[in-house]
């Protein structure tokens, strides 16, 4: 099991890597931290000419809060991720999801940016940067463009990313002061690829939830954002909002069936977690307890 | 004056002062380990080698038309890309069967396909290179025409008629069918209360050594010998079967075990993908190596299980068992594992299922059939976590119809303590077993009460605990029985020669052979004990057909209990020879000395008299010194096989309890209890970690570990993504305890330990839940236990 | 491009500059480069832990690295760490408690058991089973590891006092 032999090119900066990627286009592949990568290189499911390598291009890694933004550099380890006190105050969210990903020595490398053009529709990045209403800064040698995370995924391991752009930071609004989230997944074991996930954000004033976003993975071709919150905000929450928060959930829901799990469970799994999360964000035991009866 | 022994009545030979025997004692070979200075055979390299990469089947079955190599062979670092055919003109195909199975049949098998692939990863061609790299670069690039044939996948349809043959030449997919009616066993299910029937599903798994398979073969055309570097269990074995398959003298074959990654059962068999990296260095003359990856691992390792078992038990409302019943399935895949056979496991599922209980009433059948996925064989505990799960789920779910704990239960239908010895209704032999004291024992670690108070307790707050008990049996140290009588030339006697050296330090060669048992180590101690040597003064040489006697090596928890047994007898005559010699010297009875830490001593007081190494000294430098006529011989060797019983058969007892989400289908181990009987523990340590292990593989077939063949014959998770093994998160801490009772078959009284674990891990897993889920009305009988099991059994998916 | 890079690191202190294609992983380049065979190849997609090393100073999968991709920085094997005695104390408590049996993810398992042991010097049970889940180990039943690896935490942190 090794890889087939390609050519390496070290980017020494953005511009740089950018005229690379133009130049090699679709036979280049990006390698950022290259835990997903590197596994599907040396199975010899991806045999790319050439790797540009970005993972010396210091200008793509870092947390910083600026204009209530928190911006992460694409080349932000997932463990930098995890320790950082500005994502645990402005995004606590990421901090409790990115401990669910893979093992520590899978942490110390891989990135944030990669794990998001990387595009795993199981992974639990993508669905927290939906959550989060994230914006996903990519480059070309055109110019950047920014693009919504809930636009940026489109199907399995694939976004709006072109072959000749580069992801060079994540831009997350800085949670207000009653903000709310929520993250849960059904792995087999721990650092697992989940069977169903969620990722949840809200504000909470009082007992209503307002601005809730609950972004799903796991549950189809891509991370998704549930349209079904409608039921669930504005008002307090009763369980009967719930259960139709849940049907509707179930009817905009298109998941597949794999070995850990089938349709039905994905479903049903899902449902469970849109009660657990909403019974948790508002103190309501209840709810939940209701709801899974 | 008394004599030593008189000194000491009721003592053994292993009773002596600064004994080793029952302690626990660090490993001889763990720095070396931890320093990562092991040397396995996937670090070796010699000069001029290459390396080999097999071309695999994609299909699960097809026909080979063609095969065009020519691109690949014009590519860098490419040394040759060899056929089937063309390895056939220096190997020959073998059979797997053994003639005390009767009706074992299998098909020719090739060390690479010729006309057919029988199995997806079945190797159709091979390429040898400068690297691993090259050579996959190559296999890329050799195209064979395949035309996909009708693949046998469903073991359930294998036998219908409108299903096809897969070798025409043996008429049927049945390959082995054993039938077995002991006692009265329709009158028996008459006379019972309760009839409780189920049927048993156990997925296909297999070992994930995590060393894969390696091996490096080197053919020396100077001295027209074989030298084979291979992680195995058994080097005899291999040196036979290789010899006898190149067309060599045994004599022309030798097979080096060094460190081994793992084995577990995967690495006692020979695989056809090693076969033809044996016959590759014989073709090109040069030494060719072959390190499976874990891919090919997944898909060419010995896969295991994958039995359907529909089974019944007959119960009075007293407790009594009135009666046994199974009806079995087992897919083998397209061959007979050669040699030791695929049908082993199905034969130990007959020989086993009732086997702790008292009811002599038991009828068996079981059909082994072939299909078109990856060969089943030996992995273990064979046999033993199929025939535990069904005998234990069975008892609980009698225990549940009549409304009596499992416990209690048990108690009234295990054989007593002092019933033995005796038989079972297939006709085991039990020399002394102590299912009563074991489980006593049990009850008493786990506090069992207390336990089911606080289940009750959380029950009431919708807190789902399982408790589950399963009482097992365990075939160890097995006799010629085994394989022998079949006609396979597998060794069931071990040898060991020990020798005190020129400084006095003593040098031990065994057959067995260590892949982290502790082999190493139990052989030290014995030998250190009985010779009144430290241990650090024992060397301990294994794993090499040149260089140990003649033997079996370490497979069905024979290590110990035969391989010690030898060291032990060997040690004896070696102590006795320089106690001669030391006589001698001293002008003194050889009966009024000892050996006390590595001198002799005087055996009334313990005066020391002389070092060992002052005699050896006088021994090899100036026998001149010692009387006329007298020869001094410091090595001695002995070999052991049981006679008495064909297997020593262990007992014991597990529990487990863990907790289910009944809104997730989750299960979450909470603990987990082993009470094992293994006769004579030498190392406690050792065996308590042949126990946690092996219950930690039960638990990965409990709950995660399967196979997963689509209706094609693609094994669709052959990856460690995607196949699940137990991972420390998630594993519970495991308590052991132990009772005692020697087999009098030897004097160091020792049986095998290595696969009590595995035996009824998954028994009282499924038990557990089953407890756990009792208030739902639900009875699962399949594994592993997933989530989508679970929520499928409760009705919510 | 597919030809030979250059590159220069320093593994377990000592300074090399080695001659790599591309697509040579760590794994392979500390065992087959450089002899370092106690950086076991378990899986070659990372999953198993087998392979685990330190390279500046984090633990990392070998063979989810490219060589090429460790110019400059400083990687540190089982042999290394056995060679300082970084890790003596770890090695004494495994075995102690034969916290290994084949010995083949051990190297890999230390790694990653003096990780949590320098950045979670508290750790407890749970902890310590979760850090090391990245790690698998046939053989064991990972009770053993795990005592060991309390036991090492809990004789350091007494030291530490």
């Amino acid at each position: 099991m090794k890889a087939s032999a390609f050519s390496y090119a070290r980017a020494s900066s953005v511009v740089d890597a950018l005229e690379l990627l133009a130049r090699h286009g679709d036979q280049a592949k990006v390698l950022s931290g290259g835990q997903s990568l590197m596994p599907a290189l040396n199975l010899r499911l991806s045999a790319p000419e050439l790797l540009v390598d970005i993972g010396a291009i210091d200008e793509l890694r870092g947390i910083s809060v600026a204009s209530g933004v928190l911006r992460i550099g694409a080349l932000t380890r997932h463990v930098d991720v995890l320790k950082s006190a500005e994502i645990a105050k402005h995004a606590p969210l990421l901090t409790e999801a990115i401990a669910h990903v893979a093992h520590p020595a899978i942490r110390n490398r891989g990135t944030f940016g990669g794990s998001l053009a990387h595009a795993d529709p199981a992974s639990e990045l993508p669905a927290c940067v939906l959550a989060l209403d994230a914006v996903i800064l990519v480059r070309s040698k055109d110019g950047e463009r920014r693009i919504q995370a809930a636009d940026f995924f489109t199907g399995i391991y694939e976004t709006l990313l072109a072959s000749d752009e580069l992801l060079v930071a994540v831009e997350i609004p800085v949670a207000k002061p009653n903000a709310v989230h929520f993250f849960h997944e059904y792995a087999r074991r721990k650092g697992d690829y989940a069977i169903v996930g969620l990722a949840a954000s809200g504000i909470l004033s009082g007992d209503v939830l307002t601005d809730l976003r609950l972004g799903y993975f796991a549950v189809g071709d891509k991370p998704m954002l549930a349209t079904a919150t409608e039921h669930l905000t504005g008002r307090p929450v009763t369980a009967s909002m719930l259960a139709d928060a849940q049907a509707a959930l179930d009817a905009e829901l298109d998941p597949q069936e794999d070995q850990q799990a089938s349709v039905g469970m994905r479903r049903y799994l899902a449902r469970q977690l849109m009660a657990r999360c909403v019974s948790a964000l508002l103190e309501r035991p209840d709810l939940e307890t209701k709801a899974l009866a | 004056m008394n004599d030593g022994s008189e000194k000491q009545p009721g003592l053994s030979v292993l009773d002596r002062p600064n004994s080793y025997i029952g302690k626990t004692v660090p490993r001889p070979n763990l720095d070396r380990l931890m320093q990562g200075r092991g040397q396995y055979v996937s670090d070796m390299v010699l000069p001029r080698m290459a390396h080999a990469v097999f071309l695999r089947s994609p299909y699960a079955h097809a026909k080979i038309l063609n095969i065009d190599e020519t691109a690949a062979k014009a590519m860098p670092g490419v040394i040759a890309v060899v056929t089937g055919a063309e390895l056939a003109k220096v190997i020959t195909p073998w059979v797997g069967v053994l003639s005390h199975l009767k009706g074992l049949k299998s098909a020719p098998q090739h060390a690479i396909a010729i006309d057919r692939a029988c199995w997806q990863g079945e190797a159709v061609a091979a390429v040898i290179a400068t690297s691993r790299a090259l050579a996959e670069d190559a296999a890329e690039a050799v195209l064979v025409d395949y035309e996909e044939l009708v693949p046998v996948t469903d073991m359930r349809t294998a036998l219908d008629p409108d299903t096809p043959v897969i070798h025409a030449d043996l008429g049927d997919n049945l390959a082995f069918e054993r039938n077995l009616d002991a006692g009265a066993v329709d009158q028996a299910f008459k006379d019972s209360d309760e009839v409780v029937e189920a049927e048993f599903v156990f997925g296909r798994h297999t070992g994930v050594t995590l060393e894969p398979r390696a091996v490096l073969a080197d053919w020396n055309s100077g001295e027209e010998r074989l030298t084979v570097y291979l992680g195995t269990q058994a080097p005899h074995m291999v040196q036979n079967i290789a010899a006898l398959h190149l067309g060599l003298d045994e004599a022309q074959v030798r097979v080096v075990c060094k460190d081994v990654g793992g084995s577990f059962g995967i690495k006692v068999h020979i695989y056809a993908d090693e076969m033809a990296t044996l016959a590759l260095s014989k073709l090109l003359r040069r030494p060719i190596k072959f390190v499976a990856d874990r891919v090919e691992s997944f898909n060419t390792d010995i896969h295991a299980r994958d039995h359907v078992c529909k089974a019944r038990i007959g119960v009075s409302k007293d407790g009594t068992i009135n009666a046994f019943e199974i009806d079995d399935v087992t897919g083998i895949g397209p061959y007979s594992m050669y040699p030791r056979t695929s049908a082993i496991e199905a034969n130990q599922v007959v020989n086993l299922v009732g086997g702790p209980y008292t009811t002599q009433n038991y009828r068996a059948r079981t059909r082994v059939v072939f299909q078109n996925k990856n060969v089943t064989c030996q992995y273990r505990g064979v046999g033993h976590p199929i025939a535990c799960s069904i005998t234990e789920g069975l008892v609980d779910l009698a225990a549940q119809r009549i409304g009596m704990d499992p416990i209690e239960i048990r108690r009234r239908n295990l054989i007593r303590d002092d019933a033995y010895p005796c038989g079972s209704p297939s006709g085991l032999k039990f020399e002394a077993l102590s299912h009563h004291a074991s489980l006593d024992k049990l009850v008493a670690m786990m506090n069992y009460d207390a336990l089911r108070a606080e289940q009750a307790e959380l029950r009431k707050q919708g807190i789902y605990r399982g408790i589950g008990i399963g009482s097992f049996i365990e075939v160890t140290n097995p006799s010629a029985a085994f394989y022998g009588v079949g006609g396979a030339r597998i060794s069931s006697q071990d040898g060991v020669a020990v020798r005190l050296d020129a400084t006095g330090r003593v040098i031990c060669q065994t057959s067995i052979t260590e892949q982290g048992q502790g082999s190493e180590s139990l052989t030290a101690q014995i030998v250190g004990s009985v010779l009144g040597v430290s241990m650090e003064r024992v060397r301990v040489i294994l794993g090499d057909t040149d260089n140990t006697p003649y033997g079996g090596g370490t497979w069905a928890s024979r290590g110990a209990g035969i391989g010690g047994e030898a060291a032990l007898q060997a040690a004896k005559v070696l102590r006795k020879n320089i106690l001669d010699v030391a006589a001698a010297i001293l002008q003194a009875k050889p009966g009024d000395l000892d050996i006390v830490d590595n001198a002799v001593v005087d055996a009334d007081g313990g005066q020391q008299r002389i070092e060992l190494h002052e005699l050896a000294r006088i021994v090899y430098f100036r026998p001149d010194t010692l009387p006329p006529g007298f020869q001094p011989e410091l090595m001695a060797t002995r070999h052991f096989v049981p006679r008495e019983y064909p297997f020593a058969f262990t007992n014991g007892v597990q529990a487990s309890l863990l907790e289910v989400d009944p809104q997730t289908g989750f299960i979450k181990l909470l603990r987990h209890w082993v009470v094992e009987d293994c006769g004579t523990i030498i190392n406690p340590q050792l065996v308590d970690e042949q126990i946690r292990g092996g219950v930690v593989q039960g638990l990965g077939a409990a709950l995660y570990e399967q196979c997963i063949y689509d209706e094609r014959g693609q094994l669709t998770n052959a990856n460690m993504a995607d196949y699940l093994v137990p991972m420390s998160g998630e594993m519970p801490d495991i308590d052991v305890g132990h009772v005692v009772s020697p087999t009098l078959e030897s004097e160091l009284g020792a049986k095998g330990a290595g696969e009590a674990g595995t035996a009824a891990a998954a028994a009282v897993v499924s038990n557990a839940v089953n407890d756990a889920l009792s208030p739902f009305n639900v009875t699962i009988t399949e594994i592993p236990l997933t989530p989508r099991v679970v929520l499928a059994a409760l009705g919510r998916i | 491009m597919t030809d030979l890079a250059s590159i220069s690191l320093t593994v377990n202190g000592e300074r090399i500059s080695a001659q790599v294609l591309p697509r040579l992983n760590l794994a392979d380049f500390l065992r087959d480069h450089l002899g370092l065979t106690g950086t076991h190849v378990g899986c070659e997609h990372g999953v198993c832990g087998a392979c685990t090393v330190r390279a500046n100073g984090d633990i990392v999968r070998a063979c989810l690295l490219l060589a090429v991709q460790v110019e400059n920085a400083s990687v540190q094997t089982i042999e290394g760490l056995s060679d300082s005695g970084e890790v003596s104390d770890l090695q004494a408590a495994f075995r102690d408690r034969n916290a290994l049996q084949c010995g083949y993810c051990t190297p890999g398992m230390l790694m990653a058991a003096q990780d949590i042991l320098i950045h979670e010097p508290q750790a407890d049970r749970e902890q310590i089973r979760e850090h090391l889940s990245g790690n698998y180990c046939r053989c064991t039943g990972y009770h053993a590891i795990i005592d060991a690896v309390e036991a090492t935490a809990r004789a350091r942190s007494e030291q530490a006092r």
